[in-house]
């Protein structure tokens, strides 16, 4: 088994994507992610990679977009208001159908907001954000581990399906430090293989393989009717994407469950503690933490409803975003109640224990 | 038979989009031609704006994306970096090079980015109708300043050449124009310079060409030419900027 460290969990995702194979990230700097553009500043040199401080976040998705183009796996960081300027490159990439992966390191708002962890952009990322019909895919992490697990799979999944994937992380996971185990590095046989893999649509050299075409990275279709056919086709991709790859975890879950949680990223790490300390008590309350916010599960909360379960309750660092999502999955069969926090704040495993108790 | 003339490799069989007697079409084949003469086509890659020129992605013949307004340099940086053993240049309008996109220009310049920026310059925004671009003169009327640009209002036309001419970096800078037979063959050697020193991994190199707009100009193609030569040259002489090459310490 690989040794684990004690790392930041901005530092542990930058490591994270490097072993996964990322040899360029451009990015601009914001807190609380500085120490992320840190990291690759400092190690991209190391692995023969590409850093470079972007001119501004707009211009850092845009060096994604031109290097993804050419079938690299490349990344962009920034926190919330960072995250706003990517939008338009965001929904290029989209409609290119190209793979990315952008960290957000979300912090509180709206406008500049304030620097203390928050889930305020659940709907900037799981709704749209940028312009036109477009999926992001959203991975959100809840401790280092995950965090840094989800570059890997970050990246995997945006060559799966060539789309671009976000992993929604927060001012809290970003800062503090946990233990972390690694997966190895990608070796160079394993990184070219993963560069030709893109050979039969990404830009390159007409000598990098025999019988090239013409290759275009290109979100434009000014005749309506050939952009219908490729909106749908990513509407049928988008699809395939919600059959196949939703991720949650169910904690506590069980017969005796009165009371169902739903909360994500660095809210569930509390609900946990508060579920924890309610069992000890002989309350049994379940929790459903969504892994990906899009694609959302759905009938993994509509499942665990059974007759014993009273309320659902979930919890946001928000003014109540994803609750919306949950209500469509208990489509009004029991109440479901929100417990939010907002400004940058989080609530305690008290504040959560009393909304479950109806105190 | 002997062929005399023909389509430069670099382009593809597609008709292009352009109005009768607008400019696109003769940089578009100075470019692909110099590709060709220079052989750099099988390892070039380029950048389409948003403008008249958006589907030059279509018209040149080898691997080509579309970027977002204004976002060409970096997507070309992107490119670059990713695949340092290609060729990149970017072909961009007045209005996505010295408008939306002109943080993206300085700092791809700022940066010696191993590319080329062909920038096109017929003062005015023709795709979306005859808009006042960043580089419309004094008293010009477009769409939008109907009354003619006020300076005092609005400012005066950015000069890009010289503007990217105060940073350090770049490594060839100059303005040409396409306004006569003469111009073109000179600004042709230009062009080809500018790709040989791309080839030869320089540094940052900028092409300007003075361009017109017959249809959004309101003048025919003749009469645009005409005009062009009075009034845009000596708002944005043709010139050398800056050639490295030239200087001692090579």
């Amino acid at each position: 088994m690989a040794e684990k460290v004690l790392m930041k969990g901005n530092e542990a995702v930058a490591e994270a994507a490097i072993r996964a194979g990322c040899r360029l990230y451009f990015a601009y700097p914001i807190t609380p992610q500085s120490e992320l553009i840190e990291y690759m500043s400092k190690m991209m040199p190391k692995v023969d990679g590409v850093f470079v401080q972007a001119e501004s976040e707009i211009a850092a998705i845009n060096m994604v977009y031109g290097a993804s183009g050419c079938g690299r796996r490349a990344m962009t960081s920034s926190s919330s208001p960072g995250i706003s300027l990517k939008m338009e490159g965001i929904s290029y990439l989209a409609g290119a159908n190209l793979p990315a992966v952008i960290v957000n390191v979300q912090r509180g708002g709206p406008g500049l907001g304030d620097i203390q962890p928050a889930q305020g952009d659940y709907f900037q990322a799981t709704k749209g954000g940028g312009h036109g019909d477009y999926r992001l895919i959203v991975l959100a992490p809840s401790t280092v581990q995950e965090f840094a697990d989800m570059a890997d799979l970050a990246f995997d999944l945006g060559d799966k399906y060539r789309n671009p994937v976000m992993i929604l992380s927060d001012g809290l996971l970003g800062q503090m430090m946990e233990p972390v185990e690694f997966k190895p590095y990608k070796t160079e046989e394993e990184l070219k293989q993963l560069d030709e893999q893109h050979f039969d649509w990404c830009m390159h050299s007409n000598e990098d393989e025999p019988n090239h075409h013409h290759h275009e990275i290109n979100s434009l279709e000014i005749d309506p009717l050939v952009l219908e056919q490729h909106v749908i086709k990513l509407g049928k991709k988008y699809d395939l994407i919600e059959k196949n790859e939703i991720k949650f975890e169910e904690y506590n879950i069980s017969d005796e469950n009165d009371v169902i949680v739903v909360a994500f990223g660095t809210a569930a790490r509390i609900a946990k503690s508060a579920i924890d300390e309610l069992q000890e008590v002989g309350k049994s309350v379940g929790m459903i933490r969504p892994i990906t916010v899009w694609p959302y599960p759905y009938e993994a909360i509509s499942n665990v409803l059974h007759y014993k379960v009273k309320k659902v309750v979930v919890c946001e660092l928000n003014l109540g975003q994803m609750v919306e999502d949950v209500r469509l999955a208990v489509n009004g069969k029991i109440p479901v109640e929100f417990l939010g926090k907002v400004g940058g704040i989080l609530f305690t495993p008290d504040e959560i224990k009393a909304k479950i108790l109806d105190k | 038979m002997e062929i005399i003339a023909q389509r430069p490799k670099s382009l593809t069989d597609i008709q292009f989009t352009y109005c009768p007697g607008c400019t696109h079409g003769i940089s578009h084949r100075l470019i692909a031609e110099a590709i060709d003469e220079l052989e750099m086509r099988n390892q070039m890659m380029g950048i389409a704006p948003v403008g008249c020129s958006v589907f030059a992605y279509k018209f040149f013949n080898f691997d080509m994306a579309e970027a977002a307004h204004g976002r060409a340099p970096a997507v070309a940086t992107g490119m670059k970096r990713a695949r340092p053993d290609m060729h990149v240049f970017t072909y961009q309008g007045d209005g996505d090079l010295a408008a939306i996109g002109t943080a993206e220009i300085i700092h791809a310049a700022n940066r010696g980015e191993n590319i080329t920026v062909f920038f096109v310059n017929n003062a005015i925004y023709g795709m979306t109708g005859g808009q006042m671009a960043p580089t419309t003169l004094p008293g010009m009327k477009t769409s939008t300043s109907p009354y003619g640009r006020d300076e005092k209002d609005i400012g005066y036309p950015i000069q890009a050449c010289e503007l990217i001419n105060s940073l350090r970096a770049p490594y060839f800078i100059e303005r040409v124009s396409l306004l006569s037979p003469q111009d073109i063959l000179k600004a042709k050697k230009v062009v080809k310079k500018a790709l040989q020193f791309n080839k030869e991994e320089r540094g940052f190199t900028f092409v300007e060409f003075v361009s017109t707009c017959p249809t959004n100009w309101g003048l025919a193609p003749v009469a645009a030419l005409k005009w062009a030569k009075e009034n845009m040259l000596p708002f944005f002489p043709i010139a050398n900027f800056r050639d490295r090459s030239l200087e001692g310490g090579e």
